[in-house]
C-alpha cells in the first residue's frame, strides 16, 4: 500500500507539473496572442479608463471627456464640434479615431513613451503597468480665422484651408457641411444611429473636404503653370506678348479652346493672369513641356501620396503620362488634374513665401499632463517650388488679379493682396454646377512678409451655373479669412 | 519515534495566513476605491477568529496533527474570500462575499465539531453502508429539482441552495475505504493473469461495474461531468492503492474511455464542452464575440507574470460563474502566474500532507481514507484548473476553498478536519488511552501488502465491526 501511495504521489506530481506548464503557456508564452485578439476588450477598457488628452485651439480646449460610469468609462466630448471637426476628427468607442484624434492618438491616450516620467525604465512600466496621464495637443489653428472661414462658407458645400506662408502653420481647416463628432463618441445605439445617418447622408458631412477631397483646380492652377513657364524660361518678361492664338487648337486635335475673357490673343502673361486667359496658359503649358510641368507641379506638392499634417491629406494629382492636348488642358487645371484645397493653399503659400514652400502642419506642440512641452513642431521646408525671381514676378501678377482682374472682391484696405480665381467645370460633359475657387495671400502694410495664404472652394455656389465664378463666390470668403488672419 | 507537537508553528502560520488575506482585502479597497474598505477590520477579525477557533479545537483534541493542514486551508479560504469580494465590486447587485463568509464560518464550525467529537476516525468504518446509502440518496435527490444552468445538482429550499453531491464525496470516500480495506486481497489475488496484468474475476468485478454505472448515471441524469469524473477517478485510485494491481488501472481507464466516448458523442451537453475546448474561439470567428472559455483565456493572458494587481483586472468579463467555476481566472489575471503558482503549490502541499497522513496510518482503512480524501482534493483541483486553463475539456466544479459555493467550502473543511484527525492519530507517540487495545505500540512501521493475509472480512463481506477489529494488520 505504501508503494502505491508513493506511485499515486508521483502521478499527482505529474498532474501538478502539467498544470504549471500549461498555466505558463497561457499566461506568458501565448499571452500576447490572446491580448491582441480583437474580441479581447481589455485594451479598449484600459484605453477609456482615464480621461483622454485634449486638443487645443489658441490655448482653449475644443475637446473634453465625460465620465459615463460604464465599463468603457470616459467618453469624448467636443465644444464647437462641427466647427472643429475637420481639425479634430472623432474619437469613438465603436468606430475608432480619425484625423488629429487618430494621428495623435498615442499622445491623447497616454501611450506615447515621451509622456513617461522616466522614459528609459520600460521594465519598471511593464511591472507596475501604470498608464501615463494623457498629453494635450496644441494646434496651429487660429480660432478667429477658423470661425471666419466657416461663417464665410455659411453652410454651403465647400472647404477652406489657410496657411501661414513663413512657417507652414495651418491657420484654418474648414469643411462644410460639417457634423458634431460628439454624436458618435459613445458606444450606445444613439452613437450607432448617428453613425449610420452621418455616413449615408447625401451631403457627406463627415468628408473632410479641405484635406481629403480633390477637385479639378481650374484656373487657379494657372499659377503653377506660370511658375513652371517662368522658371523654364519659356516666358522671360511678363509684359511681353506671348504669341498665342485665340481660340487655341489643342495639339493633334481639331478641338478649339476658347476664353471667357476678351483680348486674350497674343496677350502678355500679366494680362492673361488678370483676366484668366485659357489659351495663353494652355499654350505655355505645351511649350514648357510635360516633364518640366510635372516637375514644377510636384515641387508644389502634387503627386505626393505621403503628405501628413499629421492627418493624412489626399494625394493631389498632376498626370505624368499625357499627350500635348491633355497637357494643354491640364495646364489650365482641367483634364485629370485634381487638387485638395490644402494643396492649392500650398500653391498660394509658395508664391507668398518667396518661392520657398513650407511643409504644412497642424500640431504646434504637445504637452504632458503637467503642461510641460514634450515636443514642438519646427517649421520645415517642403521644397523650393520656384526661384525667388519667379516668385517675385508671380506675386506681382497675382496682385494684379486682385487690383485689376477677376479677384477684385478679395481686396483688403491696408494690405497687399494677391489672388487667382478659378471656375472648374466637372461632371459628365461638364454638366455639374462648376466649382468656384479662389486662392490668395495677404501682407499687411508695414509687414515684411505675407502672413496668410488661403484656398477656398465652393461646390454649389449658385443654382444657376452661369452665375458661378471664383471671383464672385469664393473671393469674398477668402477676403474674410485673410482679414481675420491679419487681425482686422 | 516521538513527534513534536508543533502547535506553535501552526499558530504562527495561521497568523501569516490571516495577515495575507487581510492585506489582500485592504489592497482591493485601495486599488478600486483609494481607501481601506470599511469592513476590513471586521473581515480580518472574523477570519482570525475562525482560525483561532479551529486552532483551539486542534490544540485541544488533535495536538499532534500536521501543523500545515489548517494554515493552508485558512489561507486558501481567505484568498477565496478576497477574490469573491473583489468580484462583488464589479457586480454590485450580486454580493457573494458575505454569504461565503457565513458558509466559511459554518465550515469551520463543522471542522471544530469533527475534531472535537470524532475521537477516532476508525469509528467511521462502522458506518460504511450507511454512508453509501446516504451518498446515493444525496446524489439522487437533486434529480427531482429543476435544473440550474443545465445541471441537476442543486437542491433549493427557501433562499438557500445547496449541492448535495459535494457531501457525497466524503461519504463515498468513507465507503470505498471501508469496502476496499476488507476486500482488497480478494480483489488482488483472484482472477486471471494475462501477461503482466492480473485481471479480476467477474464476481469481484460486479461492485466495480456498479460504481462505474452509478457515476455514468450521475452524469447522464444530472449532467454533471465533473462530479462523475471525480467519483470514478477516486474509485480507480483507491482500487489501485488497495490492491496494488495495475490491471485495475487498465480496467478503469478502459471503462472511463468507453464511458467518455459514449457520453461525449451522445450527450449534447458534454459534446458541446468538448467542442468548446477544441475550438475556444469559434464564437469569435462566427462574429458573436468571445465565449466564456475565450474570456477566461484572455483573463489569464492579461495577468502575465506578475498580474494586474488585485482589483485592477477585468476578469468579470467572463460573466456567469466568474466567482465560482472560473474564480481561478481572477487569481491568474490579478495575481499573475506567480500568484497562480503559489495557489497551485498550496493545493499540492495540502494534497502531499494528506497523502503523508495516509502513509503514516497504522491500518488499511485509515490509509485508504486519508489517500481518498487527499485524492478528492487533487483530482478536483486538476479537473477544474485544467478545465479553465484549457488543458482538458471544461467541467463545472468548484475550486476547493477558493470558489464561491457553500456546500463546497463546508465539505472541504470537513475533509481537512478528517485529515487533521488522522495525522494526529499517526503522529501521536503512544496510542491514545481511548484507542484500540490492539494498536501497534511501535509506530507506523507495520508492513503492508506483504502477502495474502488472513482477512477479517471475505470478499463482499461486511466491513466494520469494532475499530481495530478488522484484522488486516500483519
Amino acid at each position: 500500500m505504501i508503494r502505491q501511495i508513493r506511485h499515486l504521489s508521483a502521478f499527482f506530481l505529474l498532474l501538478l507539473v502539467a498544470l504549471l506548464l500549461n498555466a505558463s503557456r497561457l499566461q506568458v508564452v501565448d499571452a500576447e496572442e490572446y491580448q491582441d485578439n480583437p474580441a479581447n476588450r481589455r485594451q479598449n477598457i484600459a484605453r477609456y479608463s482615464a480621461p483622454r488628452g485634449n486638443i487645443l485651439v489658441g490655448e482653449e480646449s475644443v475637446t473634453g471627456s465625460r465620465d459615463t460610469g460604464e465599463r468603457l468609462r470616459y467618453e469624448r466630448t467636443y465644444t464647437n464640434g462641427p466647427l472643429y471637426a475637420p481639425v479634430t476628427g472623432y474619437a469613438s468607442q465603436i468606430y475608432g479615431t480619425a484625423l488629429l484624434e487618430d494621428a495623435e492618438d498615442d499622445v491623447l491616450s497616454g501611450a506615447d513613451p515621451r509622456l513617461a516620467a522616466f522614459p528609459g525604465f520600460s521594465l519598471w512600466h511593464a511591472l507596475t503597468r501604470e498608464r501615463e496621464a494623457a498629453g494635450d495637443v496644441h494646434t496651429t489653428i487660429d480660432p478667429a480665422v477658423q470661425r471666419a472661414a466657416a461663417d464665410g462658407l455659411g453652410g454651403a458645400r465647400g472647404a477652406v484651408a489657410a496657411l501661414e506662408p513663413g512657417t507652414g502653420k495651418i491657420l484654418a481647416l474648414v469643411s462644410s457641411p460639417s457634423y458634431d463628432p460628439a454624436e458618435i463618441s459613445g458606444n450606445g445605439t444613439a452613437a450607432a444611429d448617428a453613425w449610420r445617418r452621418l455616413t449615408t447622408a447625401g451631403q457627406q458631412p463627415m468628408l473632410n473636404r479641405a484635406l481629403r477631397q480633390t477637385y479639378p483646380p481650374g484656373s487657379t492652377f494657372k499659377v503653377v503653370t506660370a511658375a513652371a513657364a517662368l522658371d523654364a524660361g519659356v516666358v522671360t518678361d511678363p509684359d511681353e506678348a506671348t504669341d498665342s492664338p485665340s481660340p487655341f487648337t489643342l495639339p493633334g486635335t481639331e478641338t478649339e479652346l476658347t476664353n471667357e475673357a476678351q483680348g486674350c490673343e497674343n496677350a502678355d502673361l500679366r494680362y492673361a493672369m488678370e483676366v484668366s486667359c485659357n489659351t495663353v496658359f494652355a499654350k505655355l503649358g505645351v511649350e514648357t513641356g510635360l516633364d518640366r510641368m510635372a516637375d514644377a507641379a510636384e515641387r508644389f506638392g502634387f503627386n505626393d501620396d505621403g503628405l501628413r499634417v499629421p492627418s493624412r491629406a489626399a494625394t493631389s494629382v498632376f498626370d505624368t503620362d499625357m499627350n500635348d492636348a491633355q497637357l494643354a488642358l491640364s495646364a489650365i487645371g482641367q483634364y485629370d488634374t485634381a487638387a485638395t484645397p490644402l494643396q492649392m493653399a500650398m500653391v498660394a503659400s509658395a508664391v507668398a513665401g518667396g518661392g520657398k514652400l513650407r511643409r504644412p502642419y497642424l500640431v504646434d506642440r504637445i504637452t504632458d499632463a503637467d503642461g510641460d512641452t514634450v515636443s514642438r513642431t519646427r517649421a520645415r521646408t517642403y521644397d523650393r517650388a520656384m526661384s525667388a525671381d519667379t516668385a517675385r514676378t508671380l506675386r506681382e501678377l497675382m496682385r494684379g488679379v486682385v487690383e485689376n482682374g477677376t479677384g477684385r472682391n478679395a481686396a483688403l484696405p491696408g494690405a497687399e493682396v494677391g489672388g487667382k480665381t478659378g471656375t472648374a467645370q466637372h461632371g459628365v460633359g461638364n454638366e455639374g454646377v462648376p466649382y468656384a475657387w479662389f486662392i490668395s495671400w495677404a501682407r499687411a502694410d508695414g509687414a515684411e512678409q505675407p502672413a496668410v495664404a488661403v484656398a477656398v472652394v465652393v461646390e454649389d455656389a449658385a443654382a444657376d451655373r452661369a452665375d458661378v465664378s471664383g471671383g464672385g463666390d469664393a473671393a469674398p470668403i477668402a477676403r474674410a479669412v485673410m482679414a481675420a488672419a491679419l487681425g482686422r | 519515534m516521538r513527534h513534536p507537537r508543533r502547535r506553535g508553528t501552526e499558530l504562527l502560520l495561521l497568523l501569516i495566513a490571516v495577515l495575507i488575506s487581510g492585506y489582500g482585502y485592504v489592497e482591493v479597497g485601495l486599488a478600486t476605491g483609494g481607501a481601506v474598505p470599511a469592513g476590513a477590520a471586521g473581515y480580518g477579525a472574523g477570519l482570525g477568529l475562525l482560525a483561532l477557533l479551529a486552532h483551539g479545537a486542534v490544540r485541544l483534541r488533535a495536538g499532534y496533527a500536521d501543523p500545515l493542514l489548517l494554515p493552508i486551508a485558512v489561507l486558501l479560504n481567505g484568498i477565496g474570500l478576497v477574490l469573491i469580494y473583489r468580484l462583488d465590486l464589479a457586480t454590485p447587485s450580486d454580493e457573494a462575499a458575505p454569504t461565503q463568509l457565513v458558509w466559511s464560518a459554518l465550515g469551520v464550525g463543522l471542522f471544530t465539531a469533527v475534531v472535537l467529537l470524532l475521537r477516532d476516525h476508525r469509528t467511521l468504518q462502522r458506518y460504511a453502508y450507511l454512508s453509501v446509502a446516504t451518498a446515493l440518496v444525496l446524489l439522487v435527490v437533486p434529480i427531482f429539482f429543476p435544473a440550474v444552468n443545465g445541471a441537476r445538482i442543486w437542491i433549493r429550499a427557501g433562499g438557500l441552495s445547496f449541492q448535495p453531491g459535494e457531501f457525497a464525496k466524503i461519504l463515498l470516500a468513507i465507503f470505498f475505504a471501508a469496502y476496499l480495506a476488507v476486500n482488497r486481497h480478494a480483489l488482488a489475488y483472484t482472477g486471471r493473469r494475462i501477461r503482466k496484468l492480473q485481471f479480476p474475476t467477474a464476481r469481484v468485478l460486479g461492485p466495480v461495474l456498479t460504481i462505474w454505472l452509478a457515476s455514468v448515471g450521475v452524469l447522464v441524469l444530472e449532467r454533471d461531468l465533473g462530479t462523475s469524473l471525480l467519483f470514478f477517478g477516486l474509485f480507480v485510485v483507491l482500487l489501485y492503492v488497495a490492491t496494488g494491481r495495475t490491471g485495475w488501472i487498465a480496467v478503469g481507464l478502459l471503462l472511463a474511455a468507453a464511458g467518455a466516448v459514449a457520453v461525449g458523442s451522445l450527450e449534447p451537453h458534454v459534446h458541446s464542452r468538448v467542442e468548446n475546448w477544441l475550438h475556444p474561439f469559434a464564437s469569435i470567428e462566427a462574429g458573436e464575440g468571445a465565449g466564456q472559455l475565450a474570456q477566461t483565456y484572455f483573463a489569464f493572458a492579461s495577468g502575465g507574470l506578475l498580474g494586474s494587481g488585485l482589483g485592477q483586472g477585468d476578469s468579470i468579463l467572463i460573466g456567469f460563474a466568474a466567482k465560482s467555476d472560473f474564480i481561478l481566472a481572477t487569481a491568474g489575471e490579478e495575481l499573475g502566474l506567480a500568484g497562480l503558482f503559489a495557489i497551485f503549490l498550496l493545493y499540492a502541499l495540502l494534497v502531499a500532507r494528506g497523502l503523508r497522513a495516509g502513509l503514516a496510518q497504522r491500518n488499511p482503512f485509515g490509509r485508504l481514507l486519508a489517500t481518498g480524501l487527499a485524492s478528492i482534493v487533487a483530482l478536483q483541483v486538476f479537473v477544474i484548473a485544467g478545465g479553465v486553463t484549457g488543458l482538458i475539456p471544461l467541467t463545472g466544479m468548484a475550486m476547493p476553498f477558493l470558489a464561491q459555493g457553500g456546500s463546497s467550502v463546508v465539505t472541504n473543511w470537513i475533509i481537512v478536519a478528517l485529515l487533521i484527525r488522522m495525522s494526529d492519530a499517526a503522529r501521536r507517540p503512544e496510542p491514545a488511552p481511548e484507542g484500540p487495545p490492539d494498536g501497534p505500540a511501535d509506530g507506523p512501521g507495520d508492513g503492508t501488502g506483504a502477502g495474502p493475509a488472513p482477512s477479517g472480512g471475505g470478499p463482499g463481506g461486511v466491513p466494520g465491526g469494532a475499530p481495530g477489529g478488522e484484522g488486516n494488520r500483519t
